[in-house]
């Protein structure tokens, strides 16, 4: 039992299924917890779950590491539960398995240590709604799915996860269901998600036809026997890589998919730093990575994702920096970022994406948290132009922040400059254009976060937010706030406040493995579940490269939100308004996105109404049937007579078949 | 348990005549009646699963019972099951006493005459999907209709009769086809005999059996229903009491699928083969049309029934690729289908039993004053589009995945009713659920009532359990259709040719296994 072979074979379900525990715990019997204690009872105990998920997966992962090493130097298993077929016909046999390998272990315990980590922030951020427990079910919930998503053993066990995310998703974004705005956008990225899905269970159909099998393992593997006819330009390897990679746009919002994601920003901030930033949103990126054996045999796969990726962090960074909701930059820096990672998966760099998926998923859940901690003493402010000046009053949120900052914008020895700085050194050798726009965008970043940061906590406070509660500013307020009730109600109603400990403790925690996951070598230990040789060469004017850039793009900043030429932005924006305007409309991508909806989908329903239903239907086949109907009425109204009563008259009919019939078979028998 | 199939068919006639005498019965007395004999009846149903491990194992027919009838036609009173009756009877057992619960307080009036049709459907429904006689099946086929016409006709809503008229014309001209190619098919094949299992053996001009297959196929055609033969069901839906639609979406569009399984595709491999393009094609079409279709719906009924169309649809794609993953998948839907649509028409029946309409635009914020009846609905909701963990799920995957090999291209236009569905259904949760009440009718709606729950949870339950444990039930629904396959192909082989059965694995790499198990180890 406790023995390491046996501990991974039992463990990871474990981890897996705490979750899934605590959400059927809420569901069921969360509506029973009416008294403010019970509630909290509740919430404490879908964060307990979490957390045990959380040393359950350490204790998994030590286990997994001190087996016996497989062939290719990697530790894994594959724990089976009670040898039970998910789906098995046809041939195609999907048994409930997971894969534990160094790759989901990263993966899992990224989920599950920053997930515990926002349940535990969520305790006090939600303390004042009155559907938190609603709320920790589904986050419970999610937590499930995208466990399964990152340890399923196949194609078809991950698609579960991944839809089952998509609706935890859906659910959160439109957990404030009476705004429109929020039930509006939670549909909107389910819909977007399901297109990307669509791809997805294309790319599943033709890896069952052309490798006869859904596994993870057999794919990577079976790949290297295919005949070579397989391959080629268009071959059905690139068929399927592309397949799912388009199904890795839709839930990594890459372009054109991601117009979802900024507006999934009407959910609460929790939510957006757990699926938004850290976890859900970089499924793709494990999907590529994992499949990272496939898609290394096609080069247009491989190109393709490269381009994507380079391209949306780019272009997602540009719109970045116009934005004044302090959301909506976190939201457009984490589809750049993300395409960083895409990038690195399209140079053949997979183990280097995941290095940045993890470095990622620390600060950036960090940026998100901190705004969210930003927001809550702000009573509900997104607006960047009515902050500033937060730097004295809520000194835990923006020392904080700044590891956070620091980590992105790549500043050395802070986690974000390891794995940028792998990734630019990946597309160097692979593509001088895309490296080029890489470094450039590396720029971008550290303009638009040093924005951000400069309006929100340096400078004078700006908004009009009463000052009441100043006093309360600083780490007193939260030793006020485990004991004393009455000031939690006066959250959201007074002036600004620093957060309680309760949100402060994960920030703080998130800090220090923003500054720290940088030194854990991510891509050495994901590579041999890759299966890919990675050969990284080293180039040592790249550090000098990557800071020179990203100290351009703060300095700037510095001078236009903190320094001498504030005046700048707005000179800078009548100068060249075209660009400002290009960036303003997000390049065009949301009106193209709303005039499609407009004229596309309203197209698609005028034509569906006034065409197939009530042109086909009811014009033409109807028309058809009630025509014949009125055919017949007209012949058979000399048996009128024998219609003096329904059920009579349906008497008749039957008698008159029946003789029919009889008659029909004296026929037949003749 | 010799004879549990008869049993089955004659018990709810036995209960409909004992409605019939007894004049002196209440209606309350009526309804428990009634209710307590469909619950029997689906006990006494799941006395079929005590040989589960057969209908794994073989494919012969069990539970047979032949009783000469008419002998100097070839007639006989012929039942068996195999797997694929096995769960389609189940499904039918199930779903009639919880839509008697579901009309409890909704049929007030001629109580008597709702609970003898009800009852006298039931056993027509299980005589067809147990009927070995093609003449036996024909007497229940078209007994089926009778019923149905009156529930829609009598107790259905505004354009009752313009529905049930409709409906009984529709589904007569088919079946009067499939009459006539009965007929001929007993006078060619010269063994007269309607005993299906002998029938299946003799062999027929290609010529004509492409006649008598679309005769047949266009009475399935319509009962499934298929594009273009589906604009009845649209009416007889929003007419029909909700205990009608229950019924009718949840077995009685089956009998289509099921019809072509088990009599159009066994009887005439040859033309089956040669039409399956036009099927799969119609089917695609179906799963489009209908998606887009239920988009537009102002009325909630309307919705649902559209959005069967767009499912059976699926079932039709994946019975034409007659691969053995895409049969079994499109088997699977149906059942999945009965319970999932099945609830959604329960549910709203229950919003029409509280407001007197059915309109989207007269809902809206719901999940304020009802929230437990939002959440069933949303995961009703979620079965219906095929969320993976709901059964739907399994369904379409095996759907698709299985056909891809006939068809790529139209695999990719039905993924396109996989966007759509979760379109229509999203969109339509969001108007009637989310926001504030905006209409004060809405504003003191009751909550579930325990009756509700009681008819509700089953299929919940139902609808999960069969997306996590399908492989409960696959094996014995693979069985027959493996055979049927097989039997065809063999069949449509021209004299010497040889049949060749592409296995799903026969690509795949050998799985490593061995490293695995070590690792296990």
């Amino acid at each position: 039992m406790f023995a390491a072979d046996r501990i991974v074979l039992w463990a990871p379900w474990m981890v897996v299924f705490m979750p899934l525990f605590g959400f059927m715990v809420l569901a069921f019997f969360g509506g029973l917890a009416k008294r403010q204690g019970q509630q909290q009872g509740m919430m404490v105990l879908a964060t307990a779950c979490t957390f045990a998920s959380f040393f359950l997966a350490l204790l998994t992962v030590k286990s997994l590491l001190s087996l016996p090493v497989g062939d290719h130097g990697l530790h894994f298993a594959q724990p089976t539960l009670a040898e039970f077929n998910w789906i098995d016909v046809g041939g195609l046999t999907i048994p409930m398995t997971l894969l534990i390998d160094p790759l989901s272990s990263t993966m899992m315990l990224v989920i599950t240590g920053i997930g515990s980590l926002i349940h535990l922030y969520s305790i006090g951020y939600m303390s004042h709604d009155e559907e938190r427990v609603r709320y920790f079910s589904y986050l419970n919930l999610f937590t499930f799915f995208m466990l399964v998503l990152v340890t399923g053993a196949s194609l078809a066990l991950m698609f579960v996860g991944w839809e089952g995310v998509g609706l935890c998703s859906y659910l959160l974004i439109g957990f404030w269901f009476k705004k429109k705005s929020a039930s509006d956008a939670g549909k909107k990225a389910f819909i977007v998600n399901r297109v990307g899905d669509a791809g997805l269970i294309i790319g599943m159909a033709l890896a069952a036809a052309k490798l006869g099998t859904l596994s993870l393992m057999e794919l990577s593997t079976g790949v290297k026997t295919m005949a070579i006819e397989e391959f080629g330009v268009f071959g059905p390897l690139t068929l399927i890589s592309i397949a799912l990679f388009i199904g890795a746009c839709g839930k990594s919002a890459q372009i054109p998919l991601h117009v979802w994601l900024p507006d999934a920003m009407e959910g609460p901030t929790p939510v957006s730093a757990l699926i938004h930033a850290a976890t859900m949103v970089t499924a793709g990126v494990y999907m590529v990575a994992r499949l990272g054996a496939v898609y290394q045999h096609s080069e247009t796969a491989m190109w393709l994702v490269a381009a994507i990726g380079g391209v949306t962090a780019f272009v997602a960074a540009t719109i970045a920096i116009v934005q004044n909701d302090i959301k909506k930059v976190l939201a457009y820096s984490t589809v750049s970022q993300l395409g960083y990672m895409f990038l690195a998966c399209g140079v053949g760099a997979y183990g280097v994406a995941v290095f940045h998926l993890v470095t990622h998923a620390f600060f950036k859940a960090l940026m998100f948290l901190g705004s969210g901690s930003v927001i809550h003493g702000l009573s509900g402010e997104q607006d960047m132009r009515q902050m500033g000046g937060l730097r004295t009053r809520m000194p835990w949120t923006f020392w904080t922040f700044t590891a956070g900052w620091l980590a992105i914008i790549g500043f050395p020895g802070l986690s974000g400059y390891f794995s940028k700085e792998e990734i630019l050194m990946a597309a160097f050798g692979h593509n001088v254009f895309l490296f080029g726009l890489a470094l450039f965008t590396a720029g971008l970043t550290a303009f638009y976060m040093s924005r951000l940061y400069f309006m929100t906590f340096l400078g004078e406070y700006r908004g009009g937010l009463e000052k009441k509660h100043e006093d309360h500013a600083g780490h007193d307020a939260h030793a006020d706030h485990a004991k004393a009730d009455d000031h939690s109600h006066g959250h959201g109603h007074g002036g600004i406040h620093e957060s309680p400990a309760v949100m402060l403790i994960p920030l703080f925690l998130l800090a220090i493995g923003s500054i720290l996951a940088g030194y854990i070598h991510v891509p050495q230990f994901v590579e041999p579940a890759i299966r890919v040789e990675e050969a990284l060469e080293h180039i040592s004017w790249m550090p000098v490269a990557a800071f020179a850039v990203a100290f351009a793009g703060f300095w700037l900043a510095y001078l236009m939100y903190a320094g001498p030429m504030r005046e700048l932005p707005a000179k800078v924006a009548a100068k060249f308004a075209g660009v400002k305007d290009l960036l303003d409309a997000k390049w065009g991508f949301d009106d193209a996105y709303d005039s499609f909806v407009r004229n596309g989908v309203n197209g698609v329903v005028d034509v569906s109404e006034r065409v197939l239903w009530k042109k086909v239907d009811a014009g033409w086949i109807d028309g058809a049937v009630n025509g014949i109907a009125q055919m017949t009425n007209d012949f058979s109204q000399g048996g009128k007579l024998l219609q003096n009563g329904l059920v009579r008259g349906s008497a008749i009919s039957i008698l008159a078949g029946a003789v029919a019939l009889l008659s029909a078979i004296l026929w037949a028998n003749s | 348990m010799d004879h549990l199939l008869s049993l089955l068919i004659l018990t709810p006639l036995a209960g409909a005549l004992v409605l019939l005498l007894g004049r002196g019965m209440s209606n309350e007395t009526i309804k428990r009646f009634s209710l307590a004999l469909t619950l029997f009846l689906f006990a006494v149903s799941l006395l079929l699963l005590t040989q589960l491990s057969g209908f794994e194992s073989s494919t012969e027919y069990r539970f047979q019972e032949i009783v000469n009838w008419l002998p100097e036609w070839g007639i006989s009173y012929h039942l068996g099951i195999d797997g694929l009756s096995l769960w389609l009877i189940i499904l039918s057992t199930l779903l009639t006493p919880i839509s008697l619960l579901g009309s409890w307080s909704s049929i007030e009036e001629r109580v008597r005459e709702f609970n003898i049709f009800i009852l006298i459907l039931e056993s027509a429904m299980i005589g067809v999907f147990c009927a070995l006689d093609l003449f036996l099946f024909y007497v229940f086929w078209e007994a089926m209709l009778i019923p149905m016409y009156f529930l829609i006709g009598i107790f259905g809503h505004g354009r009752r009769i313009y529905a049930a008229v409709k409906f009984f014309l529709y589904t007569m001209a088919g079946s009067a086809l499939m009459l006539v190619a009965f007929l001929v098919l007993y006078r060619e094949t010269g063994s007269h005999t309607f005993d299906l299992p002998a029938l299946t053996r003799a062999s027929l001009d290609p010529g004509l059996q492409m006649w008598l297959f679309l005769a047949f196929a266009l009475a399935f055609a319509i009962k499934v229903p298929m594009f273009p033969f589906h604009t009845w069901l649209p009416d007889a839906h929003v007419e029909a009491p909700t205990a009608g639609s229950v019924i009718l979406a949840g077995v009685m569009l089956k009998m289509g699928g099921y019809g072509f399984l088990r009599l159009a595709i066994p009887l005439f491999p040859v033309a089956a083969q040669k039409a399956a393009w036009a099927i799969a094609f119609l089917g695609a079409i179906g799963i489009v049309y209908g998606a887009l279709v239920s988009l537009v719906q102002p009325d909630l009924k309307k919705l649902v029934a559209y959005s069967s169309v767009s499912h059976l649809g699926f079932v039709m794609l994946g019975i034409a690729a007659f691969s053995p993953m895409s049969v079994v998948g499109a088997s699977y839907q149906m059942l999945n289908h009965g319970v999932s649509t099945g609830a959604l028409f329960l549910m709203v029946g229950m919003l029409y039993e509280r407001r007197h309409t059915r309109l989207i635009s007269e809902f809206g914020g719901l999940k304020n004053v009802m929230p437990r009846f939002a959440a069933v609905f949303l995961l009703v909701c979620l079965s219906s589009i095929a969320v993976p963990g709901f059964n739907g799920f399994i369904g379409e995957f095996l759907i698709l995945v299985g056909s891809f090999t006939f068809s790529p291209g139209l695999v990719i236009l039905s993924t396109l009713g996989v966007i759509l569905s979760a379109a229509y259904i999203l969109w339509m949760v969001q108007r009637v659920m989310y926001g504030e009440v905006t209409n004060e009718k809405n504003a003191n709606l009751p909550d579930l009532n325990p009756r509700e729950w009681a008819t509700l949870l089953p299929l919940v339950f139902l609808a999960l359990f069969m997306g996590v444990f399908s492989s409960l039930f696959t094996p014995s629904i693979e069985k027959p259709v493996i055979k049927i396959i097989q039997d065809a192909r063999v069949r449509a082989l021209p004299p010497g040719g040889q049949i060749r059965l592409i296995p799903m694995r026969q690509a795949g790499p050998a799985p490593s296994a061995d490293t695995a198990k070590e690792a296990q180890q």
